[in-house]
């Protein structure tokens, strides 16, 4: 759509002014994913901005109907593309609590683990955009080498890089090899150096520090009325993270800080995220020191849990306890009832709201998604911005399609 | 105090359900008083955040008497605490007041229950579709809707290389 | 006259025209990245530092369909997307070629569900498939490395190629519906004599 005219009115010092209708996306680099916003400009100036989103409605809920509760994980995972496995742990973490399944304290170690890489996965991929929107690409490809690190990782410890399906109904679809061990303690040991490289280059870079700093600015009162969670409102001020309020896997355990800044600006989000990535370095260094062994899944032979492959290759009631445990009418039945558990995604509260009819599948899934909360504040934060701080803005954010549209 | 005992001491003598579940207070009010009772909510519980808005459809539910819910997820930010308003509605009568005015974030999830339920909201400032073209005539997420849609995904026109 | 062709030695290729500008058009594909899911994320990660797909000549990511003429529609395309796809696609300039990237623009994928469009060449043409849910860099380089082949073997410099072809490309595709009853069919032929316990 081109540039249109669309009103002429008069401001209160009696001018006539001409506001400018201009079209941003759906297919635009700075979107990074598919969404449009009809931005209505004076000049330079950004008067209102009316988001257009659904392009990329999959219908991800009505899935989650059909599908069983192991089979689901497989949608989930590509919500949040650039955090697959956040997404998988928290849909078991919802389905366990319906389930009321305490898991190992192995399997809580390594999801916590995968959990905290996701995390500076999503961070380092949010911040590398971010800059390479506002016209820096070297720490965008200083970002992409850390990640495909990650991405080893996953694909060693699981057999796949991206969507790695990992987790199943209490525990996982297999243990955690040495090899990938010995992998997340060589990331450790290089990551500082690369995270440093970013520091210097982007930290104190005038010219990032000046086109975000006082930018988008959230108070503390709207984020807590715009329902905004994650890093955005911890920017704002509102110290909250599931992971110390309401503590699940292994977090109880470990020792690590929450990052909060009073400004609420796009440099404050950036910031926040800079230091939390060093608090999931902590997490995962801690986490890996202290695995401990045993077991993944948790105990007892019921089935909702999936038995092992090398189990179900080599006895018969191995076989039998697979084929009870996927098959829908030989399922278990869980309690029927409505339930709504949230975990800390690296975008903010990731919670699954269902429904359970007793059956093995969910009667519905509902995803509270975080991108779509924070993207609903889009408008109010950059009224009144330039034209060129609407990318700024949209990077800070981190809006991902899939997870906004579902 | 907990949130339930203070809400039956604030606004006493309307006729709301608790119901608990893992932990989980939740409270069915009728559509008539949900104002009220989130106002009261946000006001004197400091039940300050409206995490989610969604609907649940209960057309195969075994047991269930009404065709419709609507559920509010509240939270208060200082305390942690959770609380779950829900509201159930039936078949002419889809409709419910808007948070709007409460919560800046009811906004988007009331237009996607709108979306995908067909559940209408009174007062809300922009009742338009949110995910979905404006010409879709279904709403997806309701029991009755086949998962694989009525065909209108491909409803397009097809443009073949010696033409494009 | 064969005596002066010996004197200009290497300096001279004899070629058809058709080859040559095919040579030059495959060398310098600009794509355009039709990103909107989770293979973008791959799609990135092929052009950024680990994959670096400049060394095939097509790092030159425009995002303005008038400068492209490789499309690569990299994750699932959805109703309201659609329109714009094929708006995008009648944009660009020929001579232009189009890759589907991943299993959900090619079929679909795992979402057969109401709004997402089961496969982008019922609407688009296209001219190289990549399965994988996301398909790995190096898919995506052979994927481009096999349009540079194509392109050399069957380009013309007037795109006489394109106008041969009246449908869209691909394979044939059935209703997910079709497919169960067709199957079905065949269980109840089959299966009969092997699973029905009286026999």
């Amino acid at each position: 759509m081109p540039l249109q005219l669309t009103d002429v009115d008069v401001d209160d010092f009696g001018r006539k002014e001409g506001l400018w209708t201009l079209n941003f996306g759906p297919q635009h680099p700075a979107t990074h994913t598919t969404l449009r916003l009809l931005l209505t400009v004076d000049g330079e100036e950004v008067v209102d901005a009316e988001p257009d989103i659904g392009f990329l409605h999959s219908g991800f809920e009505k899935l989650g109907e059909v599908l069983d509760f192991n089979q689901y994980v497989t949608i989930v995972d590509r919500m949040n593309y650039i955090s697959p496995m956040a997404n998988e742990i928290a849909w078991h973490h919802a389905v366990e609590k319906l389930l009321d399944i305490e898991l190992t304290p192995r399997c809580k170690y390594i999801r916590t683990i995968f959990a905290e890489l996701m995390r500076i996965h999503d961070h380092l991929l949010c911040i590398g955009a971010c800059v390479l929107d506002l016209g820096g690409i070297t720490s965008f490809m200083y970002a992409s080498n850390e990640r495909e690190k990650i991405f080893e990782i996953c694909e060693r410890a699981t057999g796949q890089r991206f969507h790695t399906s990992y987790t199943r109904v209490g525990g996982l679809m297999f243990d955690l090899c040495d090899d990938a061990i010995k992998m997340i303690r060589d990331f450790l040991r290089d990551f500082d150096r690369n995270y440093r490289d970013i520091d210097r280059l982007v930290s104190r870079n005038r010219i990032f520090v000046e086109r975000t700093q006082g930018i988008g600015k959230l108070s503390r009162e709207e984020a807590i009325s715009g329902g905004a969670t994650g890093p955005v409102a911890r920017a704002s001020g509102v110290a909250r993270d599931l992971r110390r309020d309401e503590p699940y896997l292994a977090y109880g355990d470990l020792d690590f800080d929450v990052i909060c800044s009073t400004e609420g600006d796009c440099y404050a989000r950036y910031i926040v995220r800079m230091l939390e990535i060093q608090e999931s370095l902590k997490i995962i260094h801690q986490a890996v020191e202290s695995l401990p062994s045993g077991p993944i899944f948790a105990e007892g032979t019921g089935k909702e849990f999936m038995p092992e492959k090398q189990e179900v290759y080599q006895s018969i009631e191995g076989l039998i306890h697979h084929f009870e445990s996927i098959m829908p009418n030989r399922q278990m039945s869980p309690p029927r009832g409505s339930l709504y558990a949230a975990t800390e995604s690296p975008n903010g509260e990731l919670g699954y709201d269902f429904v359970s009819d007793g059956n093995f599948r969910a009667y519905r899934a509902r995803t509270r998604p975080p991108s779509l909360i924070h993207f609903s504040l889009f408008p109010q934060l950059i009224r009144g911005c330039m034209l060129s701080d609407v990318v700024a803005v949209l990077g800070s954010l981190n809006i991902i399609a899939a997870e906004l549209d579902r | 105090m907990s949130c339930k005992d203070n809400l039956d001491k604030l606004l006493p003598g309307k006729s709301r359900t608790w119901t608990k579940f893992k932990d989980q207070d939740r409270v069915i009010v009728p559509a008539a008083d949900l104002t009220e009772t989130m106002r009261t909510l946000r006001d004197q519980c400091s039940m300050d955040m409206l995490v989610d808005v969604t609907g649940v459809d209960w057309l195969d539910y075994e047991g269930a008497k009404d065709r419709f819910e609507v559920v509010y997820c509240l939270l208060n930010v200082e305390s942690g605490e959770r609380l779950v308003v829900s509201v159930m509605l039936n078949e002419p009568d889809l409709e419910v007041d808007s948070m709007t005015s409460l919560y800046k974030s009811a906004d988007w999830l009331e237009r996607e229950v709108y979306d995908m339920f067909g559940i209408t909201f009174k007062g809300h400032p922009n009742p338009k579709r949110l995910l979905l073209p404006e010409l879709f005539a279904a709403f997806p997420l309701r029991k009755d809707y086949p998962v694989q849609g009525r065909g209108e995904r491909h409803n397009f026109p097809v443009i073949t290389r010696a033409e494009s | 006259m064969a005596q002066q062709l010996k004197q200009l030695g290497d300096s001279v290729l004899w070629t058809k025209l058709d080859s040559a500008a095919s040579w030059a058009r495959k060398n310098s594909l600009w794509p355009m990245p039709f990103a909107t899911a989770c293979c973008g994320i791959e799609l990135m990660a092929a052009s950024s530092s680990r994959h670096d797909l400049s060394r095939f000549g097509s790092e030159v990511m425009r995002f303005s369909p008038r400068q492209c003429d490789l499309m690569i529609v990299a994750g699932r395309v959805v109703m309201k997307m659609l329109p714009v796809l094929q708006r995008i696609w009648q944009q660009m300039s020929e001579p232009k070629w189009c890759i589907s990237m991943g299993a959900c623009a090619c079929t679909g994928g795992v979402f057969d569900t109401y709004s997402v469009v089961q496969g982008i060449d019922r609407f688009i043409p296209v001219d190289m498939y990549i399965p994988g849910c996301p398909p790995r860099p190096e898919q995506l380089i052979r994927a481009l490395l096999d349009l540079q082949d194509k392109i050399q073997n069957t380009g013309t410099v007037h795109f006489t190629e394109f106008a041969k072809r009246e449908t869209p490309e691909g394979p044939v595709v059935f209703e997910a519906d079709e497919i169960a009853r067709i199957r079905n069919q065949d269980r109840m032929k089959l299966s009969l004599p092997i699973y029905n316990p009286r026999h």
